[in-house]
């Protein structure tokens, strides 16, 4: 079987992202659900957290390809 | 893709190479795909916004509602909310522009014959970053002058051998990070998904032609899943083409905040 190890790397540095933009969106929803009329600025804020929380994953599949 | 004959009998996964696909001539002066399609794009778009308001009215018609739909999303929700009531209205036009540019183009990755993202070429999404780029660091220059601009890095109170060290982080986060990111996001997105599109489709028709026996069978579900990321791309397309704007005006609004 063949493949790549920097696909590998990608899977790596996808860990941290996916624990990071599940704890956003978890706060996301306890906020809304305590102060329903939060919901509009809340929302803007964890679509932020989401981005730049997500852009460490972007970066792997980025390098990935890059040392592939 | 019209390499994937069937004459290869070994599977071969779609690549960084798939997505470069000269038309006319070669090197860096081919006229590529994306190009096409960026071009196809600007057309729609200018064809549409000119049909769409050229008789204005007090009460609108069915595309002028809609285009206020979209203009009152990234003028209020995005300009207004983000870098505020008093200075807002010089940025709309370019963050109008954005969106919708990038929401067509990311858009024409699943319109059927079309369907190629321009932005998975990382020329296009970094193109765009250098204009966010231009107008983030003019804007903060003109409105404290370069001295200002910079001391306006550091918060103040903090002691002072930190100074030097906040100041380094945070200048590279100005000149560097923040193009960089910008650019890798759209690029990124737009790439993962349209070779997730590929690995279903050409997985699901190398298994459907060189499968054995009940092999035939799970192309079924691996159609199924091009169907079904087919949709979550246009999720895709819109959340990306909203996240770009709203990091572009968050960079904007730090220009106008007072409290570093």
């Amino acid at each position: 079987m063949e493949g790549n190890l920097a696909i590998i790397g990608y899977g790596l540095s996808a860990i941290g992202p996916g624990v990071g933009i599940g704890l956003i969106f978890a706060a996301y929803v306890a906020g809304v659900a305590r102060q329903p009329e939060t919901r509009g600025v809340l929302q803007t804020i964890a679509i932020l957290g989401f981005v730049l929380c997500e852009q460490l994953a972007i970066f792997g599949i980025a390098l990935a390809f890059v040392f592939s | 893709m019209t390499t994937m004959v069937s004459a290869a009998e070994e599977f071969v996964p779609p690549s960084a190479p798939d997505f470069w696909q000269p038309l006319v001539g070669t090197g860096a002066f081919a006229v590529t795909r994306s190009m096409i399609v960026m071009l196809l794009v600007t057309l729609v778009l200018a064809v549409v916004m000119v049909a769409a308001t050229r008789r204005l009215s007090v009460v609108p018609g069915r595309g002028q509602y809609y285009l206020e739909g979209v203009y009152g999303l990234v003028r209020n929700s995005i300009g207004r909310d983000i870098i505020g009531s008093a200075h807002f209205r010089p940025y709309v036009p370019l963050l109008f522009t954005l969106f919708t540019l990038i929401l067509l183009n990311n858009l024409m990755g699943i319109v059927p014959p079309v369907q190629f993202p321009t932005m998975s070429r990382i020329g296009f999404p970094l193109a765009l970053a250098l204009g966010v780029y231009v107008v983030y660091l003019v804007a903060g220059v003109r409105r404290r002058g370069l001295g200002g601009f910079l001391r306006n890095l550091v918060p103040s109170g903090l002691p002072f051998w930190v100074v030097p060290v906040v100041f380094l982080l945070e200048l590279v986060t100005f000149l560097i990070t923040r193009p960089v990111t910008l650019t890798l996001r759209l690029f990124g997105n737009m790439f993962a998904g349209h070779i997730l599109l590929l690995l279903f489709a050409l997985g699901g028709e190398y298994l459907l032609l060189h499968g054995e026996g009940l092999l035939k069978l799970v192309s079924l579900p691996a159609f199924l899943m091009f169907f079904l990321f087919t949709a979550f791309e246009i999720l895709i397309a819109f959340l990306q083409a909203y996240v770009f704007i709203l990091l572009a005006s968050v960079y904007i609004a730090e220009v106008y905040a007072d409290d570093h």
